[in-house]
């Protein structure tokens, strides 16, 4: 069996909505989170970004100054001097599913529909953390590769060029704890 | 965690792209337990959940009142930009909240008016009824929460307000097949409601 060991990990949640920010914060530290620390909008969310680098970033889309989109967006910028790679979990009232394809697009790790629950914040959250994606890099994309699963029997124009060997998954420790026990 | 020294990355280059892998930087925070030792966080966040319930129903109220307000704004000045950001941000959070709270009937009647202010082509145009039976029905619903509380009476409100705006949405975006094609796609959350 496995475990996540919430008290070192750093998080930054991003939501205008002080009684979402109240019922995330309840949420972590219940899970055993001690570092928490709160955004109301995008531009405060980077700044703190930056400044604190979180392990994972909870944002809502919705938010004045710049969305939820915008930050991640912000923060998947390879050349920029923060860390591009932080887990992104959108948490949004947003349900719609060109919303996800949008979402996915603008390099958001894992995306989670309102209202929320206990147990799809900490699957998202087991994810993140036994389940990292390989980051690719295309002319117009950076961030987690989009390609959960290899589908075999996918018909339709070929994106990537380089046959088999673009294949990179990395080994997943939930599996490796699974397969342990 | 975050203070560690960053793993190292090793990049993989195709003529369209690059493949960049990294030793999972949060892999010390996972570990083993015998299942003896495993206890259960999921419970435990909906027991501080369930703790916070006590102030769900102030809450609400604050988050319909800033509907109302909201509303009231694009009663006074018309849909300007900022008027319609802020009714639909105040319907959104309500979407978005309500059925934590134990309004999962708001939530609906929420959804169903950022429907009608993000897919209605012109919103000056929209009868000015679907609006206000909207938002007097998310007061009702959270104003009289122990009377409508029978999912039968508050599902119904909401169902029937969420017909006559889809009704009006096709009708209006008849040659709009992008605002059509969203209009008519299912929402990724399974309702609430019975």
């Amino acid at each position: 069996m496995y475990r996540i060991d919430f008290n070192k990990l750093r998080f930054l949640v991003c939501d205008d909505n002080p009684h979402m920010r109240r019922i995330l914060r309840t949420l972590l530290h219940s899970f055993g989170a001690r570092e928490v620390n709160e955004a109301e909008d995008g531009a405060t969310a980077l700044e703190m970004y930056t400044h604190f680098s979180p392990d994972i970033v909870i944002t809502d889309w919705a938010m004045p100054i710049f969305d939820g989109l915008e930050l991640a967006q912000m923060i998947r910028q390879p050349e920029a001097k923060g860390n591009p790679y932080a887990p992104i979990i959108m948490l949004t009232g947003h349900s719609e599913k060109r919303r996800v394809t949008v979402a996915r697009d603008a390099g958001v790790t894992e995306f989670l529909a309102k209202p929320i629950s206990a147990k799809g914040l900490y699957q998202r959250i087991l994810n993140v953390v036994a389940n990292p994606r390989p980051f690719i890099k295309t002319k117009t994309y950076f961030g987690p590769d989009r390609r959960r699963n290899t589908n075999t029997a996918y018909i339709g124009p070929e994106r990537r060029v380089g046959g088999e060997a673009e294949i990179f998954q990395q080994p997943s420790l939930l599996d490796k704890a699974r397969s342990a026990v | 965690m975050a203070k560690d020294k960053a793993p190292a990355i090793q990049v993989k280059s195709y003529p369209t792209h690059h493949v960049i892998t990294q030793p999972n930087p949060l892999k010390k925070v996972l570990s083993r337990a015998e299942e003896k030792d495993l206890d259960d966080p999921v419970a435990r966040a909906e027991a501080a959940l369930a703790g916070l319930s006590g102030e769900f129903k102030s809450w609400m109220d604050t988050e319909a009142e800033r509907l109302t307000k909201a509303y009231a704004a694009v009663l006074k000045t018309g849909f300007d930009d900022d008027a319609c950001e802020e009714m639909f941000r105040a319907a959104h959070d309500i979407k978005g909240d309500a059925a934590t709270f134990g309004y999962p009937a708001a939530a609906e009647v929420a959804d169903s008016l950022c429907r009608i202010i993000e897919h209605a082509p012109d919103l000056d145009k929209v009868p000015a009824e679907l609006f206000e039976h909207h938002v007097n029905a998310v007061q009702a619903i959270v104003h009289d929460h122990t009377r409508y509380h029978s999912p039968t009476v508050a599902a119904e409100l909401s169902r029937r307000l969420r017909r006559v705006a889809d009704d009006y949405l096709i009708q209006v975006n008849r040659n709009r097949p992008e605002h059509l094609e969203a209009i008519l796609a299912p929402s990724l959350v399974p309702s609430d409601l019975p």
